[in-house]
């Protein structure tokens, strides 16, 4: 059962090593020149760099990552249900119904969120 | 267990050399579609010391760009492999690496072909035939994110700092949709992640004529999750220079745009098989054997570079949307569509099962 998982270990392990070989490649191939205090500044299309590069930004970032953890989960939740829905039907097993009722929760709390403005980018 | 294992290395390295060597014709086929949408004949120069100069197929392949891959290639390799002073060196050296891993990992588990033997059991060609298939898929893809973001951050300057935010949300943002668009696909199968069972049951219907939203939805997701313009925020040219790569060069920008260009591919591949038959034609039986095998390879390689056709139309078609209007169309718009697609197709499949 778990060698059906071999071929997925030797391609990561052929990628990685890929990345590492072309960029040492890279590394030795690649031409040399000085540096200077202007070469190991951050770029700002010419002008000297001004402030911190990794400024505050906005807490909509924040609110989205923590909104997509919920409705991530909610996804993997679903796909047990996908996979066992036909099986249930054709044994007349109830299931329809109170999936429906916990999509129903999750767009409730979508509407909430949306509601109260998370995603207002433009405010 | 050698003798087993080398079979398996071996495969996966012929799979790598092509999928690599056709992100690199991808970036010429864009450069060509470029230069033929805007009326301009694309890159038409570069030439092989003694394969250019054949009299008409030297002149032929040179007007066409064939050899231009290489010229970019050697370019990538001979360039100053830059370290600049101000950045996090660890982590702006990893970033590359992991977002070439996943790119290059995710094809593990994606059928492109089908080989029927003597003994009449049909197999897919496929380097891991794993049960959850696109579950696969969707995890290992995703992790692509962190190597834009840490790209964006390790390179400690405002731009790719600014496009490695916009990028995780970004991704995020259409990935639940993405998720939730092919959920009804598996429920249509009956209960399997695998992707060569979703393929054989399009023999008759290919699902983008059963599923249309789910095949809309899938493909907005898809464009967005690659990068693509209209929703190539991440990099977004115009306001942020380059986005996440600004800072990096030779090599290391390469590896970011192998990924991304393998991305596109892989993610055509996902979408050929789930929605536009993978490597079947509709009432047209492939045949036993070797041969078998390389038709169904041949017609699923011309589904997908017909699709990143389609994503090169696409680009060099349409302006880039504003950030706040990528994040609306994703969680106000796509993700309500692709729960409303759900509902609908587990009632319509309720109604089958007990009628049927």
């Amino acid at each position: 059962m778990l060698t059906d998982y071999l071929p997925v270990l030797i391609q990561i392990g052929l990628a990685v090593f890929f990345a590492v070989a072309i960029l040492g490649f890279s590394h030795l191939m690649g031409q040399r020149a000085r540096t200077n205090s202007l070469k190991d500044s951050a770029y700002e299309c010419g002008m000297l760099p001004e402030g911190r590069a990794g400024a505050r930004f906005s807490v909509k970032f924040y609110l989205v990552a923590m909104l997509f953890i919920i409705f991530d989960i909610e996804v993997v939740f679903l796909i047990p249900w996908v996979l066992v829905y036909r099986d249930f039907l054709s044994q007349n097993l109830p299931i329809l119904f109170p999936v429906l009722f916990f999509i129903l929760v999750l767009v409730v709390g979508l509407i909430y969120e949306l509601k109260k403005g998370v995603l207002e980018w433009d405010k | 267990m050698p003798s087993e294992v080398l079979p398996l290395i071996i495969k996966a390295l012929i799979v790598i050399g092509a999928v690599m060597t056709m992100a690199g014709y991808a970036v010429l086929m864009e450069r060509k579609i470029a230069g033929w949408i805007q009326g301009r004949p694309g890159p038409n120069r570069t030439q092989i010391p003694i394969l250019g100069s054949i009299p008409v197929i030297g002149t032929f392949l040179t007007r066409l760009g064939v050899f231009q891959p290489a010229a970019d290639g050697l370019k990538f390799l001979f360039k100053e492999d830059a370290l600049p002073g101000h950045v996090n060196k660890f982590y702006y050296v990893l970033a590359p690496m992991i977002a070439f891993v996943p790119a290059m990992a995710t094809m593990t588990v994606l059928p492109f072909g089908q080989y029927t033997g003597a003994d009449g059991v049909t197999v897919p060609i496929v380097l891991a035939n794993l049960d959850i298939g696109i579950l696969f898929i969707l995890a290992v893809s995703s992790l692509g994110v962190y190597g834009i973001i840490l790209g964006g951050w390790a390179a400690n300057s405002k731009y790719p700092f600014l496009g490695g935010i916009r990028a995780s949300a970004q991704m995020i943002s259409y990935e639940l949709a993405m998720a939730l668009s092919i959920l009804p696909v598996f429920m249509w199968f009956g209960g399997t992640l695998n992707l060569h069972a979703v393929v054989q049951g399009q023999y008759q219907v290919w699902t983008i004529f059963a599923q249309p939203v789910s095949a809309l939805i899938f493909l907005v997701a898809l464009f967005a999750e690659t990068n693509r313009l209209p929703f190539d925020m991440p990099e977004s040219e115009t306001d942020l220079v380059a986005g996440y790569n600004t800072e990096y060069g030779a090599f290391k920008f390469g590896l970011f745009f192998v990924a991304e260009y393998t991305h596109i591919i892989i993610g055509s591949g996902v979408f050929v098989a789930l929605f536009l038959g993978g490597w079947t034609l509709p009432f047209v039986p492939i045949p036993d054997g070797i041969a078998g095998a390389i038709i169904s390879i041949g017609i699923f390689l011309a589904k997908v570079f017909a699709l990143v056709f389609f994503f090169m139309w696409i680009r060099w078609t349409l302006p880039r949307f504003r950030y706040d209007q990528v994040m609306n169309l994703g969680w106000k718009k796509l993700l309500p569509l692709a729960i409303a697609n759900l509902v609908v197709y587990a009632i319509i499949i309720a109604l089958i099962e007990n009628l049927g």
